[in-house]
């Protein structure tokens, strides 16, 4: 196991959610948070940042952004819920814009819809003020390092 | 490169530099390399701020979305016959390898077809050629997806 998911591992069960935020540099420059909901289920948040703007006349957030929030949330979920021994390696990513990032703290949930002995399916869902107003929905695969 | 093949050659130009100035992409540090033909390619320099996974400082799979994204959408903009608002509709991305650390990674886009509602788009993602790919990526966008111009065209004196 590498250094990197010895120090993800002992962060996880302390669950000092912000030093995990910060072990990933991209998701440290995107400004993402996280936490967990009344359920005890993760929940990621990325409140609005001026430089993760796409369109400047709207204002909204760049799509790739979005895409970007939604893969990193994937990936931390999954290694949060100890599924892969090595960090998941991305396969492929889809995406579908439902409506524009508002100048608004977006958030996001995943579930994982099923789990091989190589690979995961995440879903994974991003809404702003109304969760039954999905922002974007994206779907996921991930190689998983199982040792099996 | 010179973007005399577009549809309209001021629009690209035009489009081509607003899209790599919007406040995202100029955090990621995208460079406008220019268009052949209809293909635009644009470049992001590694940068340890941009890694998803610190244990092997390979590139985080957003940037790869967000290079593909913007790519993508300037390959619109080069069949644009006027100025117009475009927004993603959807996105998929085949991660084919890991990219190389330390490597800038380029992506050259087009779009083959430029429907009345709807443009479709590819694109690949490369360090030393478009032949030997880390990414490949398919997207479809709206064409006037908003009244609100993303541009303001500055009247000429």
């Amino acid at each position: 196991m590498s250094d990197f998911m010895q120090t993800f591992d002992r962060l996880r069960d302390e669950k000092r959610f912000a030093e995990v935020i910060a072990a990933v540099p991209y998701a440290r420059l995107m400004g993402v948070e996280c936490g967990e909901d009344a359920n005890g289920e993760l929940l990621f948040s990325l409140p609005f940042y001026e430089r993760n703007v796409g369109n400047t006349t709207l204002p909204a957030l760049h799509g790739g952004l979005i895409g970007g929030f939604l893969e990193n949330a994937a990936l931390l979920h999954l290694m949060w819920n100890r599924e892969s021994l090595e960090a998941p390696k991305i396969v492929d990513f889809s995406l579908d814009y439902l409506r524009s990032g508002k100048a608004q703290t977006l958030y996001a949930q995943c579930e994982i819809t099923k789990q091989g002995k190589r690979v995961a399916h995440v879903l994974i869902e991003a809404w702003q003020e109304d969760r039954k107003k999905p922002v974007a929905v994206a779907r996921a695969h991930f190689l998983l390092s199982t040792g099996s | 490169m010179s973007h005399a093949d577009a549809a309209n050659p001021e629009v690209l130009k035009a489009m081509g530099e607003l899209f790599v100035s919007l406040p995202h992409c100029r955090t990621l540090g995208f460079e406008y390399l220019g268009t052949v033909g209809r293909k635009p390619t644009l470049r992001v320099q590694w940068r340890e701020d941009l890694v998803g996974n610190p244990a092997t400082g390979v590139v985080h799979g957003g940037v790869i979305t967000s290079i593909v994204d913007t790519t993508s959408a300037v390959s619109v903009a080069a069949n644009m016959q006027g100025y117009e608002t475009i927004a993603t509709l959807d996105l998929r991305i085949d991660y084919l390898k890991a990219a190389t650390p330390g490597k800038a990674i380029y992506c050259t886009a087009e779009c083959y077809r430029m429907a009345s509602q709807i443009a479709f788009t590819r694109a690949v993602c490369y360090h030393d050629s478009p032949d030997d790919p880390i990414a490949h990526g398919v997207a479809t966008f709206m064409r006037g997806s908003n009244p609100k111009p993303m541009l303001q065209v500055e009247e000429k004196p």
